[in-house]
């Protein structure tokens, strides 16, 4: 029943960016004795004077990293927007609005969470990857997305 | 200062880590959600990889607060899983699913001054004060 994607599928690029992504969160740690959850440390940045610049250095970074690949590899970064602007404000809030009550997203429960076999970390990131992909049909089926 | 420069190192290879695995391209998030169309199994090898490194790392260090650069460590203490739990992942799903983007990608895409990551990223931002809101 289920086809892959053979043509867009990249298994060795991803398992080598899962692996940078693995490396960050342990020198987060080892740095500042916590996890490198993103959605945690957006609020945090935003909303507590504790930890600010520590907190403003990492955000700064994940926005270099991308500079620095386009810089070194001369390759642009294929992005592709299928959203529309409504569905793109709608889908920012409930991430926003989702992972502040759920105090976590992909790499705060999906990353960090599961590496630590934390019961709810794994919870989440069930529900939150079974919400999305029931999203995605849902928007195909009626042909939003 | 030492502790500085790491963090933003680390902030740096974790934008390499989604730049490299595509993870910033919400075309490509979603074709992992579209399990039913022509499925992209790739963002599972992200996950794998990035857990494949960090559990055994966090699991090493986790007590050795002498071993690393902070006197203190502060991990998540919540353990049981409630209601808030619950409903925040499934919002936090559904969002994910609308638009491929989730807030690791989202702040590494502000690289690319595109509009559409950038009201997204506006978007994420009204959504962390508007449920803080709620809370209050």
């Amino acid at each position: 029943m289920i086809s892959v994607d053979t043509i867009n599928f990249t298994p060795f690029s991803s398992l080598f960016g899962g692996i940078f992504i693995g490396v960050a969160v342990c020198i987060f740690f080892i740095s500042t004795g916590r996890l490198a959850g993103v959605s945690g440390i957006v609020n945090n940045a935003l909303t507590k004077s504790h930890n600010l610049f520590v907190n403003s250095l990492f955000l700064l970074g994940l926005i270099l990293g991308p500079l620095l690949f386009m810089f070194f590899s001369q390759n642009s970064i294929s992005f592709q927007v299928t959203s529309s602007i409504p569905l793109i404000i709608i889908g920012g809030l409930l991430v926003g609005i989702g992972t502040k009550i759920s105090s976590g997203c992909t790499s705060g429960h999906g990353v960090c969470g599961i590496s630590r076999f934390s019961i709810r970390s794994i919870v989440a990131t069930i529900l939150f990857m079974l919400a999305a992909i029931i999203t995605v049909l849902v928007l195909k089926l009626i042909g939003i997305n | 200062m030492v502790q500085k420069i790491l963090v933003l190192i680390s902030g740096v290879v974790f934008g390499l880590g989604l730049t490299i695995s595509s993870m910033t391209n919400p075309a490509k998030v979603i074709g992992f959600l579209d399990i039913f169309g022509v499925w992209d199994p790739s963002l599972g090898f992200v996950m794998g990889g990035a857990i494949l490194i960090a559990a055994p790392f966090l699991y090493i260090f986790k007590n050795k607060s002498h071993l690393i650069l902070t006197s203190k460590i502060e991990l998540p203490n919540k353990k049981n899983v409630n209601t808030s739990l619950v409903l925040g992942a499934i919002t936090f799903g559904i969002g994910w699913g609308a638009v491929g983007f989730c807030p690791g990608p989202a702040i590494s895409s502000i690289a690319l001054l595109n509009p559409f990551s950038l009201l997204f990223v506006a978007s994420m931002i009204a959504g962390f004060y508007i449920s803080q809101l709620i809370n209050n």
